[in-house]
């Protein structure tokens, strides 16, 4: 008797001690928005389930991604997990700056995230950071406008469907704009609109040899044709809005159709901040017949640094958010239409998420983007609506505020364009291209 | 007639002064009521201004997600802190220039302005260099000596001016009663530049608090202030407003309240050797 009481004690012991060994506090950056602040709500599952405490910093997008980028790029190591998105992941494991991703396990089931974010999330074939969501852009509407304009919404619209029918919708001394679509100058902002929208229009940023492409005939037709849509039917003060602005707009019910990210579906039907919750219809986002429709893909995804100290902790917990098991215990818990959705396929293959009404659509978006391929004619970059090359950003705000500043009537669009294809030209021969 | 024309001119200051002072405190004012707003009401067009169903909703979800008194205390001690050890290191200093100047008094003193004309992200990779190999990032420690850094030349400034008040005969007198250095310091020059000091030391502790670029790039989970705090409610895709406000209002609150109970030595002290 005394034995196995002794050997208890010793098992208890071990237990204690390799428990309090190998439990870690992982230091995790992330971003502010909803699907974000929710699963810090649950990360008491992750510690019961791994006995690992998790310290959040949470920052705006912005300000984080000058936090993470400088404390990985001086090798800092204050987090152990980032959150990151498409454009820093394959020019970060280029770096050598992110552990791979490879060997989550058969039961992760890293086979099922959806191929175009494995793709965008991926460097020569190596996941390097995992999707915790993914969204891409479609176009929102106001059923009752339209059907006042005596117009019906393909699920598949053309631009000239779209501009047709904004023209229509806008009733200025009402104070209802038939289109409400970005114009704040920044490469996350007006850029990542006009790049994919460019898309759709033919036009690309550099051809195969890295050459700037604004003087091509395509970006002349995609900028002209977004500056006189505004000027026709978009608000007043259109340079000057961005995601936020123009939710705000459509909830007070004076936008006719709102080309932006997926996950603003959620707040438009939300009853309870749109006054139009119920009046919402959804399609998606419109093409020239050329092939390519103007939608972009980001997913914001859980990567960890090269060199953390906590690299076994850190992947459980990558792990645990990125599993299905995580989006059980989601919907369960606040329900299918807040589960953190387009990182995996089964997901859409789920008969209870099927019912939410923006799913379809959703999964429908993401499919039609290809960052390997995203405009007509072929490209030495991958990314849909950025070239993930680390001068991008850089380039791409100037070019944004030219465009932004087109878009006010401050120049004409041919001056913004040559504007653009000067800096670009300048920037790319300076980086070595 | 002349009595009636001073009533008015008095009026019309007074109503001028305040209408200024609205307009300056106008967005902490909108913030503060904007708290109170549910998300929907924050974004209404037109807005509204007083007459909505005031709610302590995004407080408790504020409270609920983020450990306020964390961030506070924080910010309680990278604020005070760093003010105490500049003055420390600024009284001696403008003590120097004030009293025994020499001829590069005037172009040390312009010199130490000029390290505020370079922007702070031009040194932002050399100090966090400094500070992996110091093993300072994410430190309270570390944020004070920065920020005392970063203020030092605004308080020697602000001192030496208050000083050049003082007539030194007074000081001299108390050398010639046998008071050595530190004597002199503590005891006779500290006590006369009292309000000085203490509006050096308020102004400080507000620029400390508000500080918002080295605070949030030298932190990440356990050193974060206010600053941050504010920072995690903020968001580009999402109109989270009345919770940000809400955020805001509470990092905001104690400064605005020291600010409040010592409005009259920040007045007088910046308004010290201003008449002559």
């Amino acid at each position: 008797m005394s034995l196995l009481n002794a050997f208890r004690a010793a098992t208890a012991l071990t237990v204690l001690v390799s428990t309090s060994a190998f439990a870690e506090t992982l230091t995790i950056a992330t971003v502010n928005n909803g699907d974000m602040i929710r699963m810090q709500g649950f990360t008491e599952d992750f510690t019961a389930k791994t006995g690992h405490e998790v310290e959040w910093v949470t920052l705006e997008e912005n300000v984080l991604r000058q936090r993470v980028t400088t404390d990985i790029s001086a090798k800092g190591g204050q987090f152990d997990i980032m959150t990151i998105g498409m454009y820093e992941t394959p020019i970060w494991a280029k770096n050598e700056w992110l552990v791979p991703l490879d060997d989550l396990g058969d039961e992760y089931d890293a086979g099922d995230i959806l191929p175009a974010m494995a793709g965008g999330l991926s460097y020569e074939g190596t996941l390097y950071a995992a999707p915790f969501y993914g969204e891409s852009s479609m176009i929102m509407y106001r059923t009752d406008l339209m059907e006042a304009a005596g117009m019906e919404m393909p699920d598949a619209p053309t631009w000239d469907f779209v501009a047709e029918a904004a023209r229509a919708m806008t009733n200025k001394d009402k104070e209802i704009y038939g289109i409400c679509l970005r114009g704040k100058a920044g490469w996350g902002e007006n850029m990542a609109f006009l790049t994919a929208t460019g898309n759709a229009f033919g036009a690309r940023w550099f051809d195969e040899d890295w050459k700037p492409q604004f003087d091509s005939e395509a970006w002349a037709n995609t900028l002209n044709f977004y500056i006189e849509l505004l000027n026709d039917a978009g608000p007043p003060g259109a340079s000057n809005n961005g995601f936020n602005e123009n939710l705000s707009l459509f909830q007070q019910g004076k936008c006719g159709m709102w080309i932006d990210a997926t996950v603003a579906a959620s707040f438009v039907t939300n009853p309870d901040d749109s006054t139009v919750a119920d009046k919402v219809g959804f399609a998606l986002a419109p093409d020239t017949g050329l092939g390519r429709r103007s939608n972009w893909l980001w997913a914001w995804a859980l990567a960890i640094p090269a060199g953390t100290q906590k690299e076994d902790a850190a992947k459980e917990f990558v792990k645990w958010a990125t599993s299905k098991e995580y989006i059980e215990l989601v919907a369960a818990k606040d329900g299918w239409a807040n589960v953190p959705p387009g990182a995996r396929k089964s997901l859409y293959e789920n008969e209870n998420y099927k019912e939410v009404p923006f799913a379809k659509m959703t999964l429908e978006s993401i499919l039609s983007a290809d960052p390997t391929n995203p405009t007509i004619d072929p490209v030495p970059y991958v990314g849909v609506q950025f070239a993930a090359i680390p001068e991008f950003a850089g380039i791409a705000t100037q070019v944004g505020q030219e465009f932004s500043a087109a878009l006010a009537g401050q120049q004409t669009a041919e001056e913004a364009l040559a504007k653009a294809q000067a800096l670009t030209a300048d920037e790319m021969e300076a980086a070595g291209y | 007639m002349a009595r009636s024309v001073t009533t008015r001119r008095k009026t019309l200051n007074t109503l001028f002064a305040w209408a200024v002072g609205l307009l300056i405190f106008f967005p902490i004012l909108w913030t503060i009521l904007t708290s109170f707003k549910t998300e929907a009401q924050a974004i209404s067009d037109p807005p509204v201004f007083l007459f909505f169903d005031w709610t302590l909703e995004n407080y408790a979800a504020v409270q609920e997600r983020s450990n306020y008194m964390r961030f506070l205390w924080n910010s309680v001690i990278i604020a005070g802190g760093s003010t105490l050890l500049g003055l420390i290191i600024a009284i001696p200093a403008a003590w120097s220039m004030a009293f025994v100047p020499s001829r590069h008094t005037k172009d040390i003193l312009l010199w130490m302005l000029s390290t505020k004309m370079l922007p702070a992200v031009g040194v932002l990779y050399p100090i966090y260099l400094i500070f992996i190999r110091m093993g300072l990032l994410d430190t309270k420690t570390g944020l004070v000596v920065v920020l005392m850094l970063i203020n030092l030349p605004i308080i020697v400034w602000m001192l030496y001016t208050y000083f050049k008040e003082i007539p030194g005969e007074i000081l001299e007198a108390a050398r010639m009663d046998g008071a050595t250095l530190k004597e002199e310091i503590l005891y006779v020059l500290t006590p006369m530049a009292i309000p000085g000091i203490a509006s050096t030391l308020l102004l400080n502790v507000i620029l400390a608090w508000n500080e918002a670029f080295w605070t949030l790039n030298l932190t990440a989970a356990k050193a974060a202030p206010l600053t941050a705090f504010i920072a995690s409610y903020s968001s580009p895709e999402g109109l989270f407003y009345a919770k940000l406000s809400a955020a805001s209002t509470m990092a905001i609150a104690p400064i605005l309240i020291l600010g409040w109970f010592s409005q009259k030595q920040l007045v007088s002290g910046l308004t010290f050797g201003a008449v002559k």
